[in-house]
């Protein structure tokens, strides 16, 4: 299995499908392990390392998840393959720039994969399209089952599955789900949606983003507390309570646009179209910028059967000479993960600097949008 | 401490942010933050987060001390010091050796639960599993308290009585 075997195209819990994908992007929930009788892995030196690495590469590899999987050694990989994985949630920036021997077992189309030698001796993630807790509850824990008949964990009555950092005990479960959130960030109500998040104790991320920001309103919510709470109450609460409020928010702010705010909502719409098709050079930033409001006025469209003049301008656009329009969801989101910096290179064949990224971007996108 | 900011409120947000290898330290109050942007841009690794509320609370300094800052680890050689400094554990036997002073943190950290109530490992021992459903009723117990609900409290009491006794015999 090689990289370029994959790169050239969205990860499946991408297209666009799954449920609420409107507004939830993704649902992802990983599990924080540790070996009993061993050592947390920063206190271990490169020789345990690697013999827990063997452990665990050789019991997750037997393991049936769904279909074919591979294993990347992720410490002797070159920085573009890291940044790859990582561009794709498949392993954390942690994991990627880490020390010492560690590796990634990757699964199931991408659905699942198993971090080696993170923080933690193992954390295992299932992501999936839309809002989907449950089953990628039902799925991990049976992975964690099956790992489990084969090694001891570190686990203690008091505490739970004991984890390297005192903040991941108990459960040892994040949960994340990742929501695009354009409309809430053009009527200016993000900041409430941020506080709100904050009080009910979320942790609050930008994604895509090359720091903090939120780059393209994308921003991923995770549970912070993982004891004294089960884990099904921690997926409820998610589940009933905080993403259907937020959902009902950004729904809330797409209709005041369109009712209220028409010509800022048609203003943003049409710039970034008519930006996007023309650039000869575009950063990653700008480019997921733009890209985030077309894709709220391709998606009012696809959801609420919304029509605006720059809604109806945007298919116009870009009907091939088959009269067909190939403008969809996952026409954007492909746009959003083949232009990072990363997916261009691996894709390109080699390292490109800044600027011939740039330029390989905007063609990538004229040529995507110009029908 | 004074926020760093608006120089008149209580600092109640401490961060810590490592650039370069340079360390950072920022006080600052709820207000300032919020101005600032700092609820999002303050997405340092959880455990920068920790380690900057250990080295900025005196109780919790005192308390470090109180329970034996030389007390090493056996199996890993762990101390308190060096938890304080890289904020992640040596072991899991540190939880155990270490406990006592850890229990305020994980407090903080865990809305103040301090009892495991989820998943447990099918391979451990039946008397771990029922100890795990005994913390979480015990937890919807204290919850009963705090809501003043006495009735559901006392039928709490009464069912973790029920296990603790089937525990013991
Ligand atoms: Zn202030
Ligand atoms: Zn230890």
């Amino acid at each position: 299995m090689k990289l370029t075997d994959f790169s050239n195209d969205i990860n499946e819990w991408f297209d666009g499908s799954g449920p609420q994908a409107d507004v939830v992007i993704s649902s992802r929930i990983r599990l924080a392990r540790n070996l009993a009788g061993y050592k947390f892995l920063h206190a271990c030196t490169d020789q345990e390392k690697s013999e827990i690495l063997k452990i665990l590469k050789d019991v997750l590899m037997e393991l049936e998840i769904g279909d074919k999987s591979f294993y990347i050694s992720v410490d002797d990989a070159p920085a573009i393959d890291r940044n790859f994985l990582v561009e794709r949630y498949l392993i954390s920036r942690h994991h990627a720039f880490g020390k010492g021997p560690r590796g990634a077992v990757i699964a199931n189309k991408e659905f699942f994969t198993g971090m080696i030698n993170e923080e933690d001796h193992l954390r295992i993630q299932i992501l999936k399209g839309g809002l989907q807790l449950n089953s990628c509850f039902e799925q991990i824990n049976k992975i964690d089952d099956m790992i489990e008949k084969k090694v001891d964990y570190a686990f203690g009555t008091t505490f739970g599955y004991l984890t390297a950092c005192p903040t991941n005990i108990g459960t040892g479960i994040r949960v994340s789900v990742m929501l695009h959130l354009p409309a809430l960030k053009m009527t200016g109500h993000i900041d409430k949606f941020l506080n709100a998040a904050k009080a009910m104790g979320l942790a609050v991320r930008g994604l895509f983003g090359e720091g903090t920001e939120a780059a393209g309103d994308f921003y991923q919510l995770s549970n912070q507390v993982t004891l004294g709470i089960s884990e099904q109450e921690i997926i409820d609460k998610f589940e009933k309570k905080i993403i259907p409020e937020i959902v009902e928010y950004e729904t809330a702010a797409r209709n005041q646009l369109l009712n209220k705010e028409s010509e800022l909502l048609d203003d943003k719409i049409s710039r970034a179209m008519a930006l996007l098709r023309s650039a000869h050079l575009i950063s990653s930033q700008e480019a997921l910028f733009l890209l985030s409001h077309l894709r709220l006025g391709v998606n009012m469209h696809e959801h609420m059967g919304v029509s605006t003049p720059a809604i109806d301008g945007l298919y116009a656009l870009c009907k091939g000479s088959d009269n067909k329009t190939n403008l969809s969801i996952s026409t954007i989101n492909r746009l959003f993960m083949l232009t990072l910096p990363a997916h261009l290179q691996i894709n390109y064949g080699k390292e490109l600097d800044p600027t011939h990224r740039d330029a390989l971007r905007a063609k990538i996108i004229r040529s995507t949008l110009n029908g | 401490m004074q926020c760093q900011i608006c120089k008149k409120e209580q600092a109640t947000i401490h961060l810590t942010e490592i650039n370069d290898g340079v360390r950072n330290e920022v006080h600052v109050c709820e207000n300032c933050a919020v101005d600032q942007g700092i609820t999002v841009k303050s997405q340092m690794p959880i455990n920068e987060l920790l380690s900057s509320l250990l080295s900025s609370q005196p109780s919790d300094d005192e308390m470090l001390a109180a329970s034996g800052q030389e007390l090493a680890c056996p199996d890993c050689g762990f101390t308190l010091d060096k938890f304080r400094k890289e904020a992640v554990l040596g072991c899991p036997n540190d939880y155990e050796i270490f406990s006592k002073a850890l229990m305020p943190l994980i407090k903080k950290a865990h809305e103040g639960k301090s009892l495991h109530c989820g998943k447990v490992p099918s391979r451990a021992p039946k008397t771990v599993k029922k100890q795990v459903e005994i913390s979480a009723l015990q937890q919807q117990l204290n919850e009963a308290v705090k809501k003043e609900d006495y009735e559901k409290a006392a039928m709490l009491r009464d069912k973790i009585n029920q296990k603790n006794e089937k525990n013991s015999k």
